[in-house]
C-alpha cells in the first residue's frame, strides 16, 4: 500500500495545455474520487499516475517514490478501464491470471491467487467462461479481479461503472466500498457522477479545466461549497442559484431578494449569488413564514414516493422546491418556497467564490 | 386472406425474379468452363477436339499420367510452399505494420500509411521491371526467393490490418501494458488474437493470389523444377504439341486446394470482402 503526492503536475497536447499545475496528496489507504465534468482533465490525471500519459511537468510520487520516468509495470499500480477491457479470447480464470503476467509465481500459485480473488468476488463459478458469456456487472467483477490479483499498491478506477445500467451500477458501487473497506487499498476513481463520488469517497477532488477547485470529504462539499460550479456540481437535485443585490449598512449587510430583505451579519459585496439546495427550499404553508421567502407559480412538479419536488417560475428565474410527498401542489398553482438562513450559500457573483 | 406479399404469402416480387435469374445467368458464366475443365480432364487425346461436354468414354489415365509424372508434384509443392511462406509472412508483416501505423503517435506516421497506399496504385505490370532488376542486381534470379520477395508483405494487406486495428480499444492495450506486457507481446498476445477475422481473410487472399500467381514466377524463374503449379501447367502447351488434356488435369488438381479452402473458409472469406468493404 503506498500514498501519492501530485506536485505541479502540467499536462500538454502540443500548444493546449489540459491540467494546470496540480497539487494533491493523497493518504496511504485513502479513497479518493475526481469528480467534474468531461474534460476537466480528471482522466488525464489518473493516466499520468498510471504511467500511460506522459508528464510535462511537476512530479508525481507513489509510496514516496517519484514515478514520472517509471513504465506502468514499474509503478505497482492496477487500473480498471471504463470498458472493462478483460479479453474477449480468454476465460475469466485466464483474464484474471493476467494480472500476474510478471509475478515470480509458478502455475499451481497463481491458479490459487486466480480461485482466492474470484472468491471474494463471487466469481467462481465463472471461472472458465468467455467474456461473451458474461453480464456487464461480471465483465467488471472480472476486471476489478484483474486488478486485485497483484495485489497492487494503488488502484485507478477510471469511470468503472458508466457502462452499467443504472441498478447495477448501484450495486457494483456497494461492492467497490466493501472491496475498499476490506483491502485498505489507496484507491483513485475517477468518475462524472457526483453520486459516485458522494457514496465512495473519503475525499472528493472537485476538478474544472484542468484545475482542482476543491477538495475535501462528500459532506464538507456538500455543506461548504467553495464556489458555484462546486455548489451545483455536488449534491442532487442541482442547488438553486439566484442573483440578488446586498446593501452594506456598517460591518452588515441587507440582502435584497424575497419579500423582504435578509439581514446578513458580514459586509457583502454589491452582486451576489445565493445558493439554496432544493431540499432547504420548501413550500411554505398558508401563512407559514421563512427568513427567506420567494413567490411564483408551479411550473412542473416531480413525484419522486418519499418525496416530492416541484419546479417553480419564481423571481431569479425556475427554481426547484420540495413539497409535501402526498398532497403538492397543482401545476399552475400560487405558491411561496421559504428556505432558513442558515441553509443560504453565498457568492461573489464575479468571482463565483464562496462569501 | 391478406393480400400483403410476405415470404410465406407464397407470392413472389418480379423484382426478386428479375435477381435471381442475373445471379443464376452470373453462376452459369462461372461455373461453365471450371465444369468444362473438369469435364476435358476425363477425356483422352482423340476427343479433346470434340467438343462435346461430356467425354463418350471417361477415363482418369490423364490423371494417372499427370500425377506419375514428378514435375507435376514438384510444382505443387513450390506453390504451396511458396503460397504458404508468403501468406505467413504476410499475416505477420502486415499485421505488425498495421499495428504500428494504427496504434502508435510518432512523426511521419501518415507520410508512411500514404507511401504505403500509394504503392496500391502502381499496376504489378510496372512495378515486374524494377523487380527483375533487383532480383538480378541481388543474384536472386531463378531461386524460391526470387519468386517470394515482391509479395512477402503488401500494401492491401497493411491498410487492411491498420484499419480492423484501428477498431481495437486502446483499454485493451493500456491494460496489458499496466499489466506488465511488453509492446510486442502486446501486439502479439493482446492484438492479434482481436483481429482473428481480418488475420483469416488477409490469409485466405493471400493464399489464393499466390497459389495463382503466374506472371512474375514465369519471368523470375527458368528452371524447371523452380516452376510453380500455373507456370509448370504452361509448359504442358509448348512441348511438342499441345497436350489440352493434360493442361485441363493439371489445372482440375490445382483447383481442389483452393476450392476447399474456399468451401471450409467462405464464411470468413465472406466476412472478410465484407468487413474490407466496410473498413475501406
Amino acid at each position: 500500500m503506498a500514498g501519492i503526492a501530485i506536485e505541479k503536475l502540467v499536462k500538454r497536447y502540443g500548444q493546449t495545455q489540459v491540467v494546470h499545475g496540480l497539487d494533491l496528496n493523497i493518504q496511504d489507504g485513502e479513497f479518493v474520487v475526481f469528480v467534474g465534468p468531461s474534460g476537466c482533465g480528471k482522466s488525464t490525471t489518473l493516466r499520468m499516475i498510471a504511467g500511460l500519459e506522459e508528464i510535462d511537468g511537476g512530479t508525481i510520487a507513489i509510496g514516496g517514490r517519484i514515478v514520472n520516468r517509471l513504465e506502468p509495470k514499474e509503478r505497482n499500480i492496477a487500473m480498471v478501464f471504463q470498458n472493462y477491457a478483460i479479453y474477449p479470447h480468454m476465460s475469466v480464470a485466464e483474464n484474471i491470471a493476467f494480472g500476474l503476467y510478471t509475478a515470480a509465481l509458478d502455475k499451481a500459485q497463481k491458479r490459487r491467487r486466480v480461485e482466492e480473488v474470484a472468491e471474494v468476488l463471487g466469481l467462481t463459478a465463472l471461472l472458465e467462461r468467455r467474456p461473451s458469456a458474461l453480464s456487464g456487472g461480471q465483465r467488471q467483477r472480472v476486471a476489478i479481479g484483474r486488478a486485485m490479483v497483484r495485489d497492487p499498491a494503488v488502484f485507478l478506477f477510471d469511470e468503472p461503472l458508466s457502462n452499467l445500467d443504472a441498478q447495477l451500477r448501484a450495486q457494483m458501487r456497494l461492492e467497490i466500498k466493501r472491496l475498499h473497506q476490506r483491502l485498505r487499498t489507496t484507491i483513485v476513481f475517477v468518475t462524472h457522477d457526483q453520486v459516485e463520488a458522494m457514496t465512495l469517497a473519503d475525499r472528493i477532488v472537485v476538478m474544472r479545466d484542468g484545475r482542482i477547485l476543491q477538495v475535501g470529504a462528500p459532506m464538507a462539499l456538500y455543506e461548504k461549497p467553495a464556489d458555484v460550479f462546486t455548489a451545483r456540481f455536488i449534491g442532487s437535485p442541482t442547488m438553486n442559484i439566484v442573483p440578488a443585490r446586498a446593501t452594506a449598512e456598517a460591518g452588515s449587510s441587507s440582502l435584497q431578494l424575497g419579500e423582504t430583505p435578509l439581514a446578513w451579519s458580514a459586509a457583502l459585496p454589491t452582486d451576489v449569488l445565493v445558493g439554496v439546495r432544493p431540499q432547504e427550499l420548501r413550500v411554505l404553508e398558508h401563512g407559514e413564514s421563512a427568513d427567506l421567502v420567494l413567490s411564483g407559480s408551479v411550473a412542473v412538479v416531480e413525484p419522486l414516493g418519499p418525496e416530492t419536488f416541484v419546479h417553480v417560475e419564481a423571481e431569479g428565474g425556475l427554481l426547484l422546491a420540495s413539497a409535501p410527498a402526498r398532497n403538492p401542489p397543482a401545476v399552475g398553482s400560487a405558491v411561496r418556497l421559504g428556505a432558513a438562513a442558515a441553509a443560504l450559500h453565498l457568492f461573489d457573483a464575479k468571482s463565483e467564490r464562496a462569501l | 386472406m391478406s393480400a400483403t406479399a410476405s415470404p410465406l404469402s407464397g407470392r413472389i416480387e418480379p423484382g426478386r425474379i428479375l435477381a435471381w435469374l442475373l445471379l443464376f445467368g452470373g453462376g452459369l458464366i462461372m461455373v461453365t468452363p471450371l465444369a468444362f475443365m473438369f469435364a476435358t480432364s476425363l477425356k483422352d487425346s482423340s476427343e479433346i477436339y470434340d467438343l462435346a461436354f461430356f467425354p463418350a468414354h471417361p477415363t482418369l489415365d490423364n490423371y494417372v499420367a499427370v500425377l506419375s509424372d514428378g514435375r507435376f508434384l514438384r510444382w505443387f509443392a513450390n506453390s504451396f510452399g511458396i503460397a504458404t511462406a508468403v501468406t505467413l509472412s504476410n499475416v505477420f508483416f502486415d499485421s505488425l505494420v498495421g499495428y504500428t501505423l494504427a496504434k502508435f503517435q510518432f512523426r511521419g506516421r501518415y507520410l508512411v500509411f500514404v507511401a504505403i497506399l500509394s504503392t496500391l496504385m502502381i499496376p504489378t505490370e510496372m512495378l515486374v521491371i524494377p523487380w527483375y532488376v533487383m532480383a538480378k542486381n541481388f543474384g536472386w534470379l531463378d531461386s524460391y526467393w526470387g519468386i517470394m520477395f515482391p509479395g512477402m508483405m503488401t500494401a492491401f494487406g497493411t491498410f487492411l490490418m491498420k484499419q480492423f486495428f484501428e477498431t481495437v480499444p486502446n483499454d485493451f492495450l493500456e491494460a496489458a501494458r499496466v499489466d506488465g506486457l511488453g509492446e510486442f507481446a502486446i501486439f502479439w498476445r493482446i492484438a492479434m488474437p482481436l483481429v482473428t477475422p481480418a488475420l483469416s481473410a488477409l490469409a485466405i487472399f493471400t493464399f489464393l493470389s499466390n497459389w495463382t500467381a503466374f506472371i512474375w514466377p514465369l519471368i523470375v524463374t527458368t528452371s524447371k523444377e523452380l516452376y510453380t503449379l500455373p507456370v509448370g501447367l504452361t509448359s504442358f502447351a509448348v512441348e511438342a504439341q499441345v497436350q489440352w488434356e493434360l493442361i485441363m488435369t493439371g489445372a482440375a488438381l490445382a483447383t481442389l486446394p483452393t476450392l476447399t479452402v474456399f468451401l471450409l473458409l467462405q464464411r470468413y472469406i465472406v466476412r472478410g470482402v465484407v468487413l474490407a468493404g466496410l473498413k475501406g
